[in-house]
């Protein structure tokens, strides 16, 4: 919460959960030494705070003070617990691939309806087998983002998945983290990998398990989508309310290739999710767009940052906020346009719904523009729900709860109906009237 | 028993009272219009019988088949079959008028202990209704009068009123931005839902919808209260003398 810890040192405490942790982390070849730099360089700012621009809403020092130790490995009675909440969040169709407090738990998974089109394995698998010169590098990549070093320096599993040229996967794919400790902190990395003209559907759900409380999960998935793929990228984070999740997306889309990627933050006391997508090959076309959903004293920030390298692509985004309570939205949102990316049109919009006068939403578009002959615009509005409306609907017979809910759906579908498999458009719709639900 | 009883109304809105101590009774199959000029409290009455908070009423009652309405919630007296058909119909993105009705349509039954409509018979209801009115079947999947025309958003507040059928229907100056062709569509849906049960009060300034929708009593309103009721001979009255003989009645 907004609780500052004592001065504990926090790189110093972190510094020990690598050294307590590093016995356990998987890796053969180069990978201890790849983690070891990624540690040195999440050390040189430690934490990040207010006084980096990209975190000023966000100062991890004094919201969370210090990262907490590793979670052990899930017990049996852990598993069932998670087991329960997994269940909770299938999306339909959807195969199902499970990570227990950053473990990839096979038992709860659904391998045996892993299609033919696409390879999956475990990080862990990818790390323990390493071999100079292959794919680890990649995997384990990082950002001058500390949150993204650290997570590099202490993954302990994930998903690597590839799909072949010209590969089509018809069910989407689910990762659904679940957390069943407390205190604890989980760091979780997958890597995906379309091929030429390939297609997939990635879902990437975060609960907790019943008495999971306080915990830290830090995740980061590595995209590359190849020239002529689509992928749709879906991530729904209802972390327990107590409980800390950041999460990171690096994405890189190849040319005349289609991301659509839609990002919702439920709950958790702090979370943060930052997106870096890449428009890499001319004629490209990205969708993002998010939502957060807030209430009590939690705190959702989502920072995106397109950056367009080349010309002729088109960025979208969309970002709906709705916040009751003492909760606080904030959104980030950047677009570059590299010096060489003529004919650019990328657009964002943030909007926030306030429904208390304590809520607060922070919105930081920004555009850097490096190049000429561009189109480019965002906007940024925040507002009550507008009383007429609540009227009509409430002069048409509907109580004022469930006319608030029809407008506040109204709002966010402005965002969620971007999301174009229909299939996943009514999962996410319904994991938003769930939180609907729950504030009534 | 009248439908609706109004005795001795007061209504101030931010320290100004606008309705100074109205009274009236409306009985069912009756239809009341009243006229009155701009200012005259016309509007804030209809807001006031169905609910729109913003309304101090300092005296007076408001009752509906003896019930005291200004206890009930907008939506309740929704339930109970009060219906104002608005002057501004608001824009609604993002809800179809499909969905609308529907969630509409069933709060209110669910309000009064009736099942809610299976979704074929409801589709039938809206689509036969939606026909008289020459309303296309792509306005209902659009949002809620988002891009509809004056007209449009109009026909659309009386295909509410057909399929909710209240039993008080308060038209707030239907009239406005309707061209003729409109107004006859608009004037015959509504003539179509008089009957033995329902009341009607039609809030215009203009004699020419009540051409199409004759009234059995008119009344005429200045500075918050009526201050004379007739039959519909004075709607032809107020056109050939104005409103400017009741200002000082009032």
């Amino acid at each position: 919460m907004k609780q500052v810890l004592p001065k504990a040192d926090p790189e110093r405490a972190s510094g020990n959960v690598f050294a307590a942790a590093r016995g356990r982390l998987p890796g053969a070849g180069l990978v201890p030494q790849i983690r070891a730099s990624a540690f040195e360089v999440y050390e040189r700012t430690g934490l990040p705070h207010r006084g980096m621009e990209d975190w000023k809403y966000t100062d991890l020092r004094a919201l969370i003070g210090e990262v907490l130790p590793l979670a052990p490995r899930p017990d049996a009675e852990a598993l069932v617990r998670a087991k329960v909440s997994a269940e909770q969040v299938s999306a339909d169709q959807a195969v199902k691939l499970v990570l227990v407090d950053g473990i990839f738990v096979p038992e709860l998974s659904d391998l045996g309806r892993l299609e033919n089109e696409l390879v999956v394995r475990s990080l862990r698998e990818v790390l323990e087998n390493s071999a100079p010169g292959d794919m680890a590098g990649l995997v384990l990549s990082t950002t001058s983002d500390s949150v993204i070093s650290l997570n590099a320096a202490l993954a302990t599993d994930g998903l690597v998945i590839t799909v072949a040229d010209g590969n089509a996967v018809k069910r989407p794919i689910q990762i659904v983290h679940v957390a069943t400790g407390a205190s604890v902190s989980t760091f979780t990395r997958s890597y995906l990998q379309l091929g030429k003209g390939a297609h997939a559907a990635i879902v990437e759900s975060f609960v907790s398990a019943e008495r999971a409380s306080g915990y830290q999960a830090n995740d980061a998935i590595i995209a590359l989508v190849g020239n002529e793929a689509s992928l749709s990228y879906i991530r729904v984070a209802a972390a327990a309310s107590d409980a800390v999740n950041i999460s990171s997306a690096i994405i890189a889309v190849g040319a005349r290739a289609k991301l659509d990627l839609f990002s919702m933050t439920c709950s958790g006391s702090i979370s943060r999710y930052q997106g870096f997508i890449s428009l890499a090959g001319e004629g490209t076309k990205v969708s993002a767009n998010g939502v957060n959903l807030i209430r009590g004293e939690l705190h959702a920030d989502t920072t995106m940052v397109v950056d367009h390298a080349v010309p002729h692509c088109t960025s979208r985004e969309k970002f709906r906020a709705v916040i009751d309570d003492r909760g606080r939205s904030v959104f980030q949102g950047r677009i570059v346009v590299r010096p060489a990316a003529r004919k650019t049109d990328a657009t964002l919009t943030t909007r926030a719904l306030l429904l208390s006068d304590q809520a607060e939403a922070d919105s930081k578009p920004e555009l850097e523009i490096l190049a000429d002959d561009v189109t480019c615009g965002h906007g940024a509005t925040s507002g009550a729900l507008d009383n007429s409306l609540v009227f009509y609907l409430r002069a048409r017979g509907l109580p004022e709860k469930d006319a608030k809910s029809l407008l506040i759906k109204a709002f966010l579908g402005e965002s969620i109906e971007e999301i174009t498999s229909e299939n996943l458009r009514d999962f996410v719709t319904a994991q938003a009237e769930h939180w609907l639900q729950a504030g009534r | 028993m009248a439908l609706l009883e109004i005795r001795d109304l007061h209504v101030g809105v931010e320290d100004r009272e606008v309705i100074r101590g109205l009274d009236l009774n409306v009985h069912a199959g009756e239809v009341h219009a009243i006229m009155g000029p701009n200012g005259s409290g016309k509007s804030t009455l209809s807001h006031v019988i169905a609910g729109k908070p913003g309304y101090e009423v300092t005296d007076g009652q408001i009752l509906f088949k003896g019930e005291d309405l200004l206890e009930m919630a907008p939506e309740e007296r929704a339930a109970k079959g009060v219906f104002l058909a608005f002057q501004y119909p608001v824009e609604i993105a993002g809800v179809t008028t499909m969905n609308f009705l529907r969630a509409a349509l069933n709060a209110q039954r669910k309000a009064r202990d009736q099942q809610e409509f299976s979704t074929p018979e409801f589709l039938k209801r809206v689509r036969e209704v939606a026909g008289s009115l020459n309303i296309r079947q792509d306005m209902l999947k659009r949002g809620v009068n988002v891009g509809f025309s004056g007209g449009e958003k109009k026909r659309n507040e009386i295909l509410q009123m057909a399929l909710f059928e209240p039993s008080l229907c308060i038209l707030d100056e239907i009239d406005s931005g309707l061209d003729i062709d409109a107004l006859r569509i608009v004037a015959s849906g509504i003539n179509g839902l008089r009957s033995p049960e329902r009341a009607m009060i039609v809030i215009t300034h203009y004699r020419r919808l009540l051409d199409h929708i004759v009234p059995d009593v008119v009344h005429v309103m200045s500075k918050g209260r009526i201050v004379k009721s007739g039959d519909k001979e004075l709607a032809l009255e107020l056109e050939a003398c104005g409103y400017g003989q009741f200002e000082d009645a009032a």
